[in-house]
């Protein structure tokens, strides 16, 4: 128990919130400077590349506008928990809190998919002149890894990181299917010494893959964060509605405010990563 | 009233709801809530890294001044060990962590923790007639984050490679390849950027809505200014920072290139080969973001030393600040200019001359306001009868030293004369005559002026003039010469500048700098003992020693649980000083209109109206 702190349930009779809701705002602005920075980064480093992807030519458009609507329809549900409150229906807020929770880790399941295919998703850049760059008909050729045999002839299961993992033995590779089609070509086997560079869709993959897996890896946390505080005020946090419900009103507001930015961090990532 | 004792009238501790768990000395003393005992965790603990941080500089300044000689005492050689000193010589790169750790070490986990830390905490709530801050397991949270920064910031120098050694300002590439220290100095940062975000969000809902009834924001005192505005700083300048510290941990931990170019070469290899890394970023990234946080910071670092000292100045002088106002608006517009000038820094690396036109016009600007707010402190003691107390001495010397830092910034924030004085100890001596005999004397000042408050006794002056007066001089003695080795070209971060001709032309001011610097650790002697010594034996004094006006004197010393015995309600400005037709030369911000001709001490707190 702390003092009496004046102006922490009811507002501020100038400022017209009470303390707690101006504390959240300010962190959120905060917030807004965390990010921004982190685009303009994105910006500077992007203008001053002397090539740059298309978003949309390697990221999994259904799988992100399916998050959209998740984390919108989310931010809908979230309002609805808050309104019940205030409306003086608990049971109606549990329900909604709970749809809220349910759909922020669907957010994050689509988001475990979406990296899962990243992780999985392969790079080759073949040794100039070599026949295994004459056979593939390219320097660079990306696909996946069919099965993969270390020097000594064993089958490597684990997770293949980059050429060193590969022991000196090959890989069966499957290009990906050229542009217009979707008949993936035929494997071929790849020796470790054939290859320059054997690289994952991982974040050390070019400047475009750490924009995107850092700036989606930070809004991640702040999804988990979310998910975190809206399973304690639905669960051990919700016996303060018993003793003080305007108080309790008053965090789901905040928690709200905080979602509702959470969301909008979204709305500005997917535009900026998966279209331009 | 005036002999009230902290927890003397148990009603005001109930009134406030003093609670359970409360009385254990975990949760009293270490885990608390309240703002005042938060306040002195900061104090000791930023105090502490403070030593720390001067002790790692005079570890340097040995090698500075007896370039690979053994260090003087074997000891101290078997100390540091064999890796960071063979044979007793300071090794090359422990010198950089050293310095880099001094850097570090000084501005985020000293000065800030102790000029916001622990004097906003413990007197800002007490100004506004606050009963605590407005969230007070936040500002429980905050100190304790800053302290896990702190913990892991002193655990990196016992980790493989030593602690982080590409300077305060970890500019990549070089950061970007260091040894793993680095890495612990970018978490040690997230944490402490996290804490100040906790600390920021909390100082300006407190001064928002948690004034007490009359209390106005033009009857705020400068100091409860200079922390509003320094607390915008923090909460908006720092994240950009956080947002560089986890670019550059994902280069280091996750192997992308944000900061490293294409094609870079180390030790004439090429970097991609031995690491696989794709390249494309851009080192002067990091550059912008981390000058976008470390500008505002230098005025974190100055706001609120320059809060304090309008404090005593105005108390001291008898006479009410000249040009309130204008301080005001001037600290505001110096907040905002803050965030445009950084790239101040950066005239040397090939920006380009528009930007560096467009910043060196706004540095240009932003020393305006500076020059207001001294100006207006300098005027303030225009035909006051002065009392030479101690914070006041340190208080004065506040003036001239933070002038001399200020204007020696002039040249640099100038291209033609920066292209000749940038990364030289001319920039050296300019900072830390802002930071060192500017901040931390008035630091100290604030220290000698509100003691009385926390302890109820007040500090000795004897060894209070026995600590001002060779500090005063030692600061000079050290900061001054480095304007001169500067000019002679003689560049910073240097391990042996005796290699150079011009290095061994001002080697005989680096002697100076080191023996002062050695012999002002010595100068603080006075002040260790008087700190300890006046807690229990200091001499007792009233709730209002210094006469003052602002509402943290109307509360009893210490102030209990919940601050007020009776809330206070204010009725006039900050300063009402020798207000003519007065018999007092005082008038306390809460003394009644109708009581205030009588300007004493002893006016009584007035019950709140609620
Ligand atoms: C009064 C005692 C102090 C002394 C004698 C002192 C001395 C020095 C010296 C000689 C250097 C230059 C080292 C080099 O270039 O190799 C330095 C660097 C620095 N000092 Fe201090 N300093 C003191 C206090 C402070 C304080 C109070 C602060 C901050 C609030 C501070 C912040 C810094 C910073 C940021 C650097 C730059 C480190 C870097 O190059 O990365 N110092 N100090
Ligand atoms: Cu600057």
């Amino acid at each position: 128990m702390s003092t009496a702190i004046p102006w922490s349930v009811k507002p501020h009779p100038v400022t017209g919130i009470p303390n707690a809701k101006l504390g959240i705002w300010l962190f959120l602005a905060s917030e807004v400077m965390l990010f921004g920075a982190l685009f303009s980064s994105y910006i500077l480093i992007r203008t001053g590349s002397e090539q740059w992807p298309m978003g949309r030519t390697i990221l999994n458009i259904p799988l992100a506008t399916l998050n959209t609507v998740i984390l919108i329809t989310s931010s809908v549900t979230m309002v609805m928990a808050w309104a019940s409150l205030k409306m003086n229906q608990f049971g109606k807020f549990k329900l909604f809190q709970t749809l809220t929770i349910l759909l922020a880790l669907g957010f994050m399941v689509v988001k475990a998919f979406e990296y899962g295919g990243k992780l999985h998703h392969y790079e080759v850049t073949l040794v100039e002149g070599s026949e295994a760059a004459d056979k593939a008909g390219a320097l660079k050729i990306t696909g996946h890894i069919d099965h993969a045999t270390a020097g000594n002839g064993g089958a490597i299961t684990s997770w293949i990181r980059s050429r060193d993992d590969l022991h000196d033995g090959k890989i069966s590779f499957v290009a990906d299917p050229p542009a217009g089609s979707h008949e993936h070509p035929a494997a071929i086997e790849l020796a470790a010494e054939d290859m320059e560079r054997l690289t994952f869709f991982g974040p050390h993959r070019d400047t475009f893959f750490a924009v995107y897996f850092t700036l989606t890896g930070l809004h991640g946390i702040h999804v988990l964060g979310g998910i975190v505080v809206l399973l304690y005020f639905l669960l051990p946090g919700s016996r303060m509605w018993r003793t003080d419900p305007e108080r309790f009103t008053g965090r789901i507001e905040c928690t709200g405010l905080y979602w509702h930015f959470v969301d909008l961090v979204w709305i500005f990532l997917f535009p900026t990563l998966y279209l331009l | 009233m005036t002999d009230t004792h902290p927890n003397g009238s148990p009603g005001a501790r109930e009134a406030h709801g003093g609670g359970h768990g409360e009385t254990s000395f975990l949760w009293k003393y270490v885990f608390s809530q309240d703002h005042k005992v938060i306040g002195i965790q900061y104090g000791i603990t930023g105090l502490c890294f403070l030593f720390f941080g001067f002790t790692l500089m005079m570890l340097m300044r040995w090698q500075l001044a007896y370039p690979n000689q053994p260090l003087p005492w074997p000891w101290l050689a078997e100390l540091l060990g064999n890796i960071r000193a063979p044979g007793g010589v300071l090794e090359a790169g422990f010198y950089n962590q050293l310095g880099a750790m001094h850097g570090t070490i000084m501005v985020f986990l000293g000065v800030v923790p102790i000029a916001v830390g622990a004097f906003g905490n413990y007197v800002v709530p007490l100004q506004i007639g606050a009963p605590d801050m407005a969230f007070p397991k936040l500002n429980m949270a905050s100190y304790w984050v800053y302290f896990c920064g702190g913990v892991i910031m002193l655990a990196s120098f016992f980790v493989p490679g030593g602690a982080a050694s590409s300077g305060w300002t970890s500019y990549p590439p070089l950061s970007n390849i260091a040894t793993q220290g680095q890495t612990w100095w970018l978490v040690g940062m997230v944490f402490l950027i996290t804490s100040s975000l906790l600390g920021s969000v909390n100082f300006i809902v407190t001064i928002v809505q948690m004034r007490a009834p009359g209390l106005s924001m033009f009857r705020l005192p400068f100091f409860v200014w200079a922390q509003l505005v320094t607390a915008f700083l923090l909460l908006l300048a720092f994240p950009p920072l956080e947002a560089a510290g986890v670019l550059q941990l994902m280069d280091r931990v996750f192997g992308t290139s944000f900061f490293l170019p294409s094609g870079l070469v180390v030790n004439a290899i090429p970097y991609a080969q031995t690491t696989g890394y794709s390249g494309g970023g851009s080192a002067l990234l990091w550059q912008h973001l981390f000058w976008f946080l470390a500008h505002p910071e230098v005025y974190v670092l100055i706001l609120p030393a320059m809060g304090i000292v309008a404090e005593i100045v105005a108390n001291n002088t008898r006479k009410p600040l000249w040009g309130y106002r204008l301080l005001v608006y001037a600290a505001i517009f110096l907040g905002f200019m803050s965030f445009i000038v950084w790239a101040h820094h950066m005239f040397m690396t090939g920006m380009g001359t528009v930007m560096s036109t467009f910043f060196q016009t706004t540095t240009m600007i932003i020393s305006i306001p500076s020059v207001i707010i001294l100006t207006c402190m300098i005027l303030s003691l225009w035909g006051g009868s002065i009392r030479f107390s101690i914070p006041m001495l340190f208080a004065l010397a506040f003036l001239p030293m933070f002038a001399i830092g200020g204007l020696t910034g002039l040249p640099l924030g100038l291209t033609l004369s920066d292209l000749h004085l940038h990364d030289t100890y001319y920039v050296i001596g300019h900072f830390h005559y802002v930071v060192a005999p500017g901040t931390i004397m008035a630091l100290f000042a604030g220290i000698y002026y509100w003691y009385p408050k926390v302890t109820g006794r007040k500090m000795s002056g004897l060894l209070g003039h026995l600590h001002f007066w060779p500090t005063l001089i030692l600061m000079n003695s050290i900061f001054m010469p480095m304007f001169f080795m500067g000019m002679a070209g003689l560049n910073r971060r240097m391990y042996d500048q005796t290699v150079y001709v011009h290095g061994r032309g001002v080697q005989p001011l680096s002697l100076m700098v080191s023996w002062s610097a050695w012999m002002l650790a010595v100068a603080q002697i006075p002040f260790i003992i008087n700190f300890f010594k006046s807690w229990k034996a200091g001499e007792k004094v009233n709730d209002n020693p210094w006469e003052a006006t602002t509402l943290e004197w109307a509360a009893p010393s210490p102030p209990p649980h919940g601050n007020f015995t009776t809330l206070p309600e204010v009725h006039r400005g900050p300063y009402e000083y020798s207000v003519p037709g007065q018999s007092g030369d005082f008038c306390p911000q809460h003394a009644r209109p109708d009581s205030a001709s009588e300007g004493t001490p002893s006016a009584p707190p007035v019950p709140a109206a609620h």
